[in-house]
This record gives C-alpha cells, sequence and structure tokens, in this order.
C-alpha cells in the first residue's frame, strides 16, 4: 500500500480530507434541501456568512485542492508506469500547483472580511 | 509514496477501482468548477435563495449539479465503506455499520435529487414568502 514516511502522511492526509469533505457534502445536501423553504433558507445563511465559517471555507477549498491533485497522482502512477519513476518529480509539482491555486484563492476569499471587500 | 489501493483482479472490487478514478477526474472539472463559481466569482455574500433560483432556471446548472451530485456523493460513500473495510472487523459490526452506511446514502441522495429536480423557482419574492 504504502512504503516510506512521506507516503503514509499523503495516503493518511488524502483518507482524511476525503472523509471531510464527505462529511460537509452530508450537511450541505440538507441545507441545499432547505430551498423548499426560501425563508428558513436565507435566515440560515448567516451560518455560511460568520467569520469562523469563512475560515473554515478556505480550509474546505484546501481539502478539495488536496485531495483532487493527490487522486490525480495516484491516477498518474495507475495508468502511466513511468510515474513510479518520476514520483519525486511528481510530488514537488503537486506542492507546487497546490500553493498557486490555494494562496491566491485564499486571498480572494478573505478579503471582503479582512478589508470589508 | 503510492497511496491509491492496488488494482483488484475482478468484480465488484474492480469495478469500484475504476470507478472511483473515472468519478474523481470528472469530480476535478466539477467540484473546483462549483467552487469557484461559489468562492471566487461570486462570495457567499452573494449566494441566497434567489441566487440558487436564477442559476436553476438554467437546465445546465441543474444538470451540472446532478452530475456532481451523484458522482461526489457515490465516490465519497464508495471510499467510506473501504475505510469500514479496513477498520471494523467484527461481523456484527459490519453489518451494523454497512446498513447505516447505506441507508444515510439513500436518502441522501433521494433529497438531493428530488430538491435539484422538483425545485420550482416562484413568480416573485411574494409568493415564495420572503419580505
Ligand atoms: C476532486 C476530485 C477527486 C479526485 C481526483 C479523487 C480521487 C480519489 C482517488 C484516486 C481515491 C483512491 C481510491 C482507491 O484507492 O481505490 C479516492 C478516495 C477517496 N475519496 Fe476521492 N477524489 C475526488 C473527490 C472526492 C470528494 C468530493 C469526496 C467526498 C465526497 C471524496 C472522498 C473520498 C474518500 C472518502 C476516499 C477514500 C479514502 C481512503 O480509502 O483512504 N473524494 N479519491
Ligand atoms: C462553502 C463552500 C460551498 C458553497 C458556498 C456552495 C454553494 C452551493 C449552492 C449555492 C448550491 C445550490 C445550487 C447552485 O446554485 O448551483 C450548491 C449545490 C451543490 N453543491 Fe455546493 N457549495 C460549496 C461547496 C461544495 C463542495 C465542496 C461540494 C462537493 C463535495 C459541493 C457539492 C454540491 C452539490 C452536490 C450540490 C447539489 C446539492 C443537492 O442537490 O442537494 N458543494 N452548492
Amino acid at each position: 500500500m504504502y512504503r516510506g514516511r512521506e507516503g503514509m502522511w499523503s495516503w493518511i492526509l488524502h483518507r482524511v480530507t476525503g472523509l471531510g469533505i464527505l462529511l460537509f457534502l452530508a450537511i450541505h445536501i440538507v441545507d441545499i434541501y432547505l430551498l423548499g423553504w426560501p425563508d428558513v433558507f436565507n435566515k440560515l445563511l448567516f451560518l455560511y456568512r460568520h467569520p469562523v465559517f469563512r475560515v473554515a471555507e478556505v480550509f474546505l477549498v484546501a481539502a478539495v485542492l488536496y485531495h483532487a491533485l493527490n487522486g490525480l497522482r495516484i491516477l498518474l502512477v495507475d495508468f502511466w508506469v513511468e510515474g513510479t519513476r518520476l514520483h519525486r518529480q511528481i510530488f514537488w509539482v503537486q506542492v507546487g500547483i497546490f500553493l498557486l491555486i490555494w494562496i491566491p484563492t485564499a486571498f480572494l476569499m478573505l478579503s471582503p472580511v479582512v478589508f470589508g471587500r | 509514496m503510492y497511496v491509491g489501493r492496488e488494482r483488484p483482479t475482478g468484480g465488484f472490487e474492480l469495478f469500484a477501482w475504476f470507478f472511483m478514478r473515472i468519478s474523481g477526474v470528472v469530480l476535478i472539472l466539477l467540484v473546483l468548477g462549483h467552487l469557484a463559481i461559489m468562492h471566487v466569482i461570486n462570495t457567499v455574500d452573494e449566494i441566497d435563495f434567489e441566487f440558487v433560483a436564477a442559476r436553476w432556471r438554467s437546465p445546465f446548472w441543474r444538470t451540472y449539479d446532478l452530475v456532481m451530485l451523484w458522482l461526489a456523493l457515490l465516490h465519497g460513500l464508495n471510499g467510506l465503506r473501504m475505510v469500514i473495510d479496513d477498520y471494523v472487523h467484527r461481523k456484527g459490526w459490519r453489518v451494523v455499520t454497512l446498513t447505516a452506511l447505506a441507508l444515510v446514502g439513500f436518502v441522501l441522495l433521494t433529497m438531493g435529487t428530488q430538491i435539484i429536480l422538483t425545485f420550482e423557482a416562484p413568480a416573485s419574492r411574494a409568493t415564495a414568502g420572503l419580505p
């Protein structure tokens, strides 16, 4: 299944992020179901706009991004034999892409909270 | 560094192995696209009942959400099934946890599908009971 330390950590993180996203999705399906009661739906939205939630949403994006990129790496190794030999390079490319997408996204998501717009 | 499961040799497990990978590729586009729409192009300040009503006037976004719902939920539920397989070994507990998983999964899939397919945008804010 996994060899070495980085392998174990990326496996644990993949599992934890996958389960975390699933937990969010379960809650999310219930909140979207409330569209059947428009006034209740609109009243509960204060939750999504609460500063604590907005920071949590940034980490939700991180979880999805990590899980997606790591899933892509699993696919590379599964379907492209060379992937196994290049795994070190692929790991650093993965870290690079993660930071390149997550940092600007986090900035855009938090600037309305921090700067008021 | 390899963290995925070894490819099973046949049967349902092989099907599930392929499903996790194919749904994964499609979900990258759908979920990252969804998050970009909700958090980058718009923000949670703009999302409310009317925002969704406007989006769901278009069959495109209803289809998009429906495909995302089924793929993400089945992918996540099957992932949790694999986790249960890893940690729950006693026969009685396996029956309990896997049955609970199937029931909760069925309810969520039904709720999600029902709201996407039956949602009707009201003619005005007043008919929606909104101020
Ligand atoms: C964004 C695109 C995604 C990709 C590329 C992806 C890819 C993968 C892959 C390749 C696996 C490993 C399957 C195996 O070893 O057989 C996996 C496992 C998993 N995924 Fe995803 N996935 C994505 C989105 C999601 C979402 C949205 C959820 C939650 C609803 C989720 C939850 C899980 C869970 C719970 C597991 C099991 C983890 C484990 O066994 O350790 N994934 N994913
Ligand atoms: C905090 C972040 C998120 C926000 C603000 C958000 C917002 C929304 C909104 C407003 C809708 C209503 C439909 C529409 O306008 O298209 C929706 C539906 C949906 N979203 Fe999200 N979303 C978020 C994260 C996610 C994530 C991470 C996933 C994937 C795991 C996801 C999966 C879905 C699905 C499957 C639907 C259809 C729900 C149903 O049929 O019950 N969303 N989301």
